[in-house]
C-alpha cells in the first residue's frame, strides 16, 4: 500500500447523513474507496447510501470492521469525534473539519498520546483536504481525477495549493504516491515530519514534495527529520513570501509571530538542511522532475 | 480576537489578578470624574487601542491634576495612534481608561502562550520587564524563563513557585504571584485565549504585585461558545475591509501593492501572491473565496478587492477541485457584466472542467486576459498593471 489507505482500507464517515457528509461520501464511493458505512448518532439501524449507519463509532468497528475514518463533524462537536474515533479502535483518521477550537485540538493531541504507540490512532488534520492514493483510495475532499498514480508523496497544509502541485506533476507525467493534507491550524493531528517519516518507510514513495507556509516550527523540524534519518529526497514550496507580520492569512496557523515562521526564513533553513526548495509555486512540479532524474 | 487593556484587566481581576483602580471614559468630563471616584494625586490617562508600545507612540499620559486630565483626555479621544504594530495608518482611540498612578519599584514580565512546537500552553516570564518580549528574546535570550504546562493535568502550584523565584521575587511576594499565575492560567483556560500578556507586572513600592499593563488574545475558533468574549469585540479597532469580508464569509487581507487578488484556498492565495512578487508586483490583498465561490460569492469578492482604490490590475486564480471551471467562469462573466470594472482582469482557471470554463470566458466577449499556468497568470498580471501605469504617466 501507499501510506495510511489502500483498496481495501474499510473507511466510514463521522457526520456521514449531513448534507457535506453525503455528497463527499458519495464521492469517495464513485472513486473506489471502500465506504462501509457512516455514524450519525441517533439513526443507528438506517441505511444511507447504501449502508449502514451506526450510532457509535465502536459499533462500526465491531459490525463493520471500520479501520479508518473522515470526520465532517460541525467544529463545536469534532474533538468529541476524533477522541470517539480513537477510544474505538480506528487506526487512521482524517478531520475535515475547520474551526476546532485550539484548546480542544490540544485535548485531542493529550488524549491520542495516552495510547500505546500500536494502538494508537494516527490523525491527519483538521481543516485539510484529506489523503488520497490515487487509483487506489480516497478519504478526503479532493478531486480525484487530479492526481496520477505514481511515486512522489505529498505533504502540505493546504488543499488547492496541494492540488496545483499534482496537477503540475500530472503535466509532466508524474504520479503521486499517496498525498495527505495535514491541515492549516496551528496545532494539528500529524506533523510534516511524521508524514515524512511515513513516506520514508513507503516502497511506493521515492521523493516527497513537501508544502509548507508561513507560521509555526513544523517545516524546519521537518527538514532536520530528512537530513538526519530520510533516505530519498525531499523537495519544498513555503508558501507566503509576502505576507507581512502578525497577520494571520486565512488559515488560523498562517501568522508569522516570532523569528523563524516567515517565507524567506524557513526556506533559508531548508536549504541548509539539504532539501531543495521549488524557486516558485509554479515550479513544484519540475522541481520534484529534476530531482527524480537524478535518482 | 483582541480586547482592550481595560478589558482583559476586568477580566483577570475576576480571577484573582490585582490591578490598580480605575474606570472607563469616552470623554474628558468622564475622565475627570473617573479621577474623582479614584481618589489619590496621581492618574494614568490611557489610550484604549488594539496595540502594544501605546507609551511611545503617546498614548499613556501621566496627570496630577484635573485640569491635565481634561487636556490629556482632549488630546487623546479621536486621535489615530501609531506604534509598530498597528500599521502607518494607526488606530483611532475612542475610548480612555483612567487608572490611578502606581508607585513602582520594580518591573517584570509575565505571558502566557499557546506553544505550537509543544503543543501546550507555556508561562513565559523575565525579570526584566517593560521591554517587548521580542526585544529581549533578541538581546538576553538567559533572561527568559519558560515553564509549558501540561494540558491534561494544569498548572501546578510548584510550576507557579519556580515561576515567581525565576522572576526574582522574595519570598514574602511568592503566595502573591503564585495567586496570580493561576488566575491568568485559569482565565486563559476558562475563557479560550490563546494569549495572556501583563507587560509590565510590577511589584509596588507597598509590596503589592499588581498588572500595570494586561493584553489577551482568544481564539476566534472558540468564541461560539464564549458569548462574554465575543460582546468585547471593538469594530473600530479592526480594518474595515477585512470586518466586511469576514461577515460575507470571505477572508481578506489588505497589503499595500496594486494587484488586486481573488484565489480559492488560503495556500494557493498565498503562492500566487509570492508569483506576483517573483514576476515584479505587489499584491494589493490576500482574498480566500473558498470552496464555495458562487457567483454571488464571486461577485462579493470582485466588489471587496475593487473597493481598494489602489488596484490597477485584477488576478483571479481558481482550482476548482469539487467546484467546477465552468460555474466559476459563469460567476466572473456575471460579476464582470455587473460591475463597471475599470482595471484590467486577468483569469487563470484550472482543474475540473477547465475546458468548459475557458470557453465561456472567451465566447463572453469581455475584455478578459486569460492564462494557462500560475507563472503565466502573475507575468500577464504585472504587465498589465505596468501598462496602466505606463498610460497613466502618459
Amino acid at each position: 500500500m501507499a501510506i495510511f489507505i489502500d483498496k481495501d482500507t474499510r473507511i466510514i464517515v463521522q457526520g456521514f447523513t449531513g448534507k457535506i457528509g453525503t455528497f463527499h461520501a458519495q464521492e469517495m464511493i464513485d472513486y473506489g474507496s471502500n465506504v462501509v458505512g457512516g455514524i450519525t448518532p441517533g439513526k443507528g439501524g438506517q441505511t444511507h447510501l447504501e449502508r449502514p449507519v451506526f450510532n457509535t463509532v465502536k459499533e462500526a468497528v465491531e459490525q463493520a470492521g471500520a479501520e479508518a475514518s473522515i470526520v465532517f463533524v460541525p467544529p463545536a462537536y469534532a474533538a468529541d469525534s476524533i477522541m470517539e474515533a480513537a477510544e474505538a479502535g480506528i487506526k487512521y483518521c482524517v478531520s475535515i473539519t475547520d474551526g476546532i477550537p485550539t484548546q480542544d485540538m490540544m485535548k485531542v493531541k493529550i488524549f491520542l498520546s495516552k495510547f500505546p504507540k500500536d494502538k494508537r490512532m494516527v490523525l491527519t488534520g483538521p481543516n485539510c483536504a484529506g489523503t488520497i492514493s490515487p487509483g487506489k483510495s480516497m478519504l478526503g475532499i479532493m478531486p480525484g481525477h487530479i492526481y496520477m498514480p505514481g511515486n512522489v508523496g505529498i505533504v502540505g497544509r493546504s488543499g488547492t495549493l496541494g492540488y496545483e502541485a499534482a496537477d503540475q506533476m500530472k503535466r509532466l507525467g508524474i504520479g503521486v504516491s499517496t498525498s495527505v493534507g495535514i491541515g492549516g491550524d496551528p496545532i494539528n493531528g500529524s506533523s510534516h515530519r511524521d508524514i515524512l517519516e511515513k513516506f520514508e518507510q513507503d516502497p511506493e514513495t521515492k521523493v516527497v514534495m513537501m508544502i509548507g507556509e508561513i507560521g509555526g516550527p513544523q517545516e524546519v523540524e521537518a527538514g532536520m527529520f530528512a537530513k538526519q534519518h530520510m533516505s530519498k529526497p525531499v523537495v519544498a514550496y513555503i508558501a507566503g513570501l509576502t505576507a507581512p507580520k502578525g497577520r494571520r492569512m486565512g488559515h488560523a496557523g498562517a501568522i508569522i509571530s516570532s523569528s523563524g515562521e516567515s517565507a524567506a526564513e524557513k526556506v533559508e533553513m531548508l536549504k541548509e538542511l539539504g532539501v531543495t526548495i521549488a524557486p516558485t509555486p509554479a515550479a513544484m512540479g519540475e522541481t520534484v522532475a529534476k530531482v527524480l532524474a537524478k535518482l | 480576537m483582541d480586547i482592550h487593556e481595560y478589558q482583559a484587566k476586568q477580566l483577570l481581576s475576576e480571577y484573582g489578578v490585582k490591578i490598580a483602580a480605575g474606570g472607563l471614559a469616552y470623554s474628558p468630563e468622564d475622565a475627570v470624574q473617573r479621577s474623582r471616584e479614584i481618589g489619590g494625586h496621581v492618574w494614568v490617562v490611557k489610550a484604549q487601542i488594539h496595540s502594544g508600545a501605546r507609551g511611545k507612540a503617546g498614548g499613556i499620559k501621566v496627570c496630577k491634576t484635573h485640569d491635565e486630565i481634561s487636556e490629556a483626555a482632549e488630546a487623546l479621544l479621536g486621535k489615530r495612534l501609531v506604534t509598530h504594530q498597528t500599521g502607518p495608518a494607526g488606530k483611532q482611540c475612542l475610548r480612555l481608561y483612567v487608572e490611578a498612578g502606581t508607585d513602582i519599584a520594580k518591573e517584570l514580565y509575565f505571558s502566557l502562550l499557546i506553544d505550537r512546537a509543544q503543543e501546550r500552553i507555556v508561562m513565559v516570564g523575565s525579570a526584566q520587564g517593560g521591554m517587548e518580549i521580542e526585544e529581549l528574546a533578541e538581546n538576553n535570550p538567559e533572561a527568559i524563563k519558560k515553564i509549558y504546562i501540561e494540558p491534561a493535568v494544569g498548572l501546578q502550584d510548584f510550576q507557579a513557585r519556580e515561576m515567581a523565584f525565576a522572576l526574582g521575587l522574595n519570598a514574602d511576594l511568592v503566595p502573591q504571584a503564585v495567586k496570580l499565575i493561576q488566575g491568568c492560567y485559569r482565565a486563559m483556560r476558562d475563557l479560550d485565549a490563546n494569549m495572556v500578556e501583563i507587560n509590565p507586572l510590577v511589584i509596588t513600592g507597598h509590596d503589592e504585585l499588581i498588572a500595570l499593563d494586561a493584553k489577551m488574545g482568544f481564539d476566534d475558533n472558540a468564541l461560539f461558545r464564549r458569548q462574554k468574549i465575543s460582546e468585547l469585540r471593538d469594530k473600530t479597532q479592526e480594518d474595515p475591509r477585512e470586518m466586511a469580508a469576514a461577515d460575507r464569509g470571505l477572508s481578506y487581507v489588505g497589503l499595500d501593492g496594486d494587484i488586486g487578488c481573488m484565489i480559492n484556498g488560503a495556500g494557493l492565495a498565498m503562492a500566487t501572491m509570492d508569483m506576483i512578487k517573483l514576476a515584479g508586483g505587489e499584491p494589493a490583498n490576500f482574498l480566500d473565496v473558498g470552496g464555495g465561490a458562487s457567483a454571488e460569492r464571486t461577485e462579493k469578492a470582485f466588489r471587496m478587492v475593487l473597493a481598494d482604490k489602489n488596484v490597477k490590475a485584477m488576478l483571479v486564480n481558481i482550482f476548482a477541485g469539487i467546484n467546477r471551471c465552468d460555474w466559476i467562469a459563469e460567476g466572473v462573466v456575471q460579476a464582470v457584466q455587473k460591475i463597471d470594472m475599470k482595471v484590467p482582469l486577468i483569469v487563470r482557471l484550472s482543474g475540473t472542467n477547465v475546458e468548459e470554463g475557458r470557453k465561456i470566458i472567451e465566447d463572453s466577449g469581455l475584455p478578459i486576459i486569460t492564462a494557462d499556468t500560475l507563472a503565466e497568470a502573475a507575468e500577464k498580471a504585472v504587465q498589465a498593471r505596468n501598462e496602466v501605469v505606463a498610460q497613466a504617466q502618459g
